[in-house]
């Protein structure tokens, strides 16, 4: 059990370190670098070679890429030279603002979201089954600037109970996001709700179908006790990973909510980043997020091993 | 070895005889009916919209500035008093080119790359696999947007991009799937003959992962469409004066309050299509027997 965990431990942080490689060599691939993006039209001569140097681009790609992960594990992104301030710090705001953003929906989503896939899978191809999941493929495909714009359009142009956008501060304190939010949620919530429902639904199915709910069933097993004791058990560990995927994902896709909304999260300063080609700044928001998916996808791992006994004793035989 | 007859699952019927008989099975189901008119609806459309289209999708007109639907501009005008009706029939064009070249482009480079890995295995699999899990760590939207930044947003840019990196997660499949037919024992049998490597690929392993490349082939179809209507949305994607759907619905956004039929066009076209792919994937799947794997579309 330890030797599994510390397994996958040294597997997630290979992953990230791969991962802040691939981020540092594809933005130097890239054309253009920090100073030609800072200066623009000026980027050149002199001027380009002292920003080069004040900024220690002209040193080995290596050195820089060590500085920077070490820099990166200790918090320290570097400054942004657009906006002469530390990029931990401009990151830091706009992570909770995405982080409220996600856990809210998940808190909602996520429950709903097995309930329906339960109720879907349990009264399968009847009428339950058909609307569930007709709407969660409708939910599923619709874009996501598609399904703000209408819920904009219904809840705050026509009915006028909630505002559209959000105007507030990114750095103001939380009670003040809390009619802001209220839309954002509900389109995140959506999707998300959507995509797990139909994992589950596909995973309680496959257990239902096994010879063990078959025996259950022949040995008159009551049915609301076959489903709580032998169905769902089995058939909800398995989607613990996938729903943990599904968030992370979901995360880096915000972005284009947080756009409709104006919301002030991490997904909106990486287009603004991006945008006026803030390379540092997008590297520190690229690690960050590949490294809350690679959390994610390790804390549902060790979720599984905890509650599942059969792979705990399994894997430990293992030599 | 017991005495099957049948030991090669894939038939030796003609490829046009199982098409037909997939697709027959396809419009048999209700869903898998309704998803097939639809794309085939978009990719007529796309074709043949620029001979029907009945005005300039480029005419600039003052006096007709955000007019609501007539008979004359059946779905209104737009805020530089285009023709909506026009732009949301053209509107899919380069969407639906860019997305479908990428598509085949992912499947092809992913799936070989993934039946190989899955033959050949050992140290140059576990490394590409890794890789592979790292590019899947990396926010996909944010890859799209800095490359289409740094070099450009010409249909071909994003062709290879969105090439490249749909392609990632293919490899996974392709590789799971090659590993359940590699077991079987007419790839054994092949081996025994002395077959070449490229003979087993060609030979054994294609023809029977080709079924789950098709499905992970819609599936990724559809989810691309979205990535690149999502880049037209935030303005990377299609350049004005293009018309897309994504960028006519961003650009109808700021007009909603007073003219929503100039968003509500493209929005019931954009979204028909990808429901229209969804159901069209469901389908093929289910006529293919495949378990359609529900997961993220990374």
């Amino acid at each position: 059990m330890v030797k599994l965990i510390a397994r996958r431990l040294v597997l997630g942080v290979l992953t990230i370190m791969l991962v802040s490689g691939i981020i540092f060599v594809g933005v130097e691939v890239l054309p253009g670098d920090a100073c030609t993006a800072y200066l623009q039209r000026a980027a050149q001569g002199k001027r380009l070679e002292n920003c080069r140097r004040d900024f220690g681009l002209e040193r080995p790609v290596l050195a820089r890429y060590i500085e920077w992960t070490l820099g990166a594990v200790r918090g320290d992104f570097g400054v942004s030279m657009k906006r002469k301030t530390l990029i931990s710090k401009t990151v830091g705001t706009r992570f909770r603002n995405t982080v409220i953003l996600g856990v809210t929906a998940s808190i909602i989503g996520v429950p709903l979201a097995i309930l329906l896939g339960i109720i879907a899978a349990l009264w399968r191809d009847r009428l339950p089954d058909l609307w569930v999941s007709t709407t969660a493929i409708f939910a599923m495909t619709i874009p996501e600037f598609v399904s703000s714009t209408v819920l904009i359009l219904i809840f705050s142009v026509w009915l006028g109970w909630l505002p559209g956008i959000v105007i507030t501060r990114p750095d103001a304190p939380l009670f003040e996001f809390l009619s802001d939010i209220i839309l954002p949620i509900v389109a995140l919530a959506l999707v998300m709700t959507a995509h797990i429902l139909r994992m589950v639904r596909t995973s309680v199915i496959d257990v239902m179908a096994s010879d063990y709910v078959q025996m259950a069933r022949l040995k008159g097993v009551p049915y609301g006790q076959m489903v709580f004791r032998h169905v769902l058990p089995n058939a909800l560990l398995p989607a613990i990973n996938l729903v943990a995927l599904t968030i992370a994902w979901l995360l880096g896709g915000t972005i284009v909510i947080e756009v409709v909304f104006n919301y002030p999260g991490l997904g909106r300063l990486m287009l603004q980043a991006i945008f006026f080609r803030e390379l540092a700044m997008v590297q520190a928001i690229a690690l960050i997020l590949a490294t809350l998916y690679v959390g994610l996808n390790l804390f549902a791992d060790l979720l599984t091993l905890v509650a599942n006994p059969r792979l705990r004793t399994m894997q430990t035989s293992r030599p | 070895m017991t005495a099957t007859t049948n030991i090669k699952p894939v038939k030796p019927k003609g490829a046009f005889v199982r098409l037909l008989a997939v697709l027959l099975a396809m419009l048999s189901r209700p869903s898998g009916l309704v998803g097939l008119i639809l794309v085939a609806f978009h990719v007529v459309l796309a074709i043949v919209s620029p001979a029907i289209a009945p005005y300039d999708f480029r005419e600039l007109s003052a006096q007709i500035i955000l007019n609501a639907p007539s008979s004359e501009h059946w779905f209104g005008t737009d805020n530089l008093g285009r023709d909506v009706f026009t732009r949301t029939m053209l509107g899919g064009r380069q969407a639906l080119l860019v997305t479908t070249v990428s598509t085949v482009l992912a499947i092809t480079w992913g799936g070989f790359l993934g039946i190989l890995l899955g033959l050949v295995g050992g140290r140059l699999d576990e490394i590409l696999m890794r890789l592979v899990d790292a590019f899947l760590c990396l926010p996909w939207i944010l890859v799209l947007l800095l490359i289409v930044v740094m070099v450009g947003s010409g249909p071909g840019v994003l062709i290879l991009t969105l090439g490249f990196f749909y392609g990632i997660p293919v490899i996974r499949m392709a590789r799971a799937a090659t590993h359940d037919v590699v077991a079987l024992d007419f790839v054994t049998a092949a081996r025994a003959r002395g077959e070449s490597r490229s003979t087993i690929v060609w030979r054994e392993l294609v023809p029977n992962v080709l079924d789950v490349l098709l499905v992970e082939g819609a599936m990724r179809w559809s989810w691309m469409l979205l990535a690149f209507s999502s880049l037209s949305f935030l303005g990377f994607g299609a350049t004005p004066p293009t018309p897309d759907w994504g960028l006519m619905i961003s650009n109808a956004r700021g007009f909603m309050s007073f003219a929503p039929w100039a968003a509500l066009a493209p929005v019931v076209a954009l979204s028909s299509l990808i429901i229209g792919i969804n159901l069209s994937a469901d389908a093929l799947a289910k006529a293919l027997g495949i378990d359609r794997a529900q997961k993220a579309p990374v």
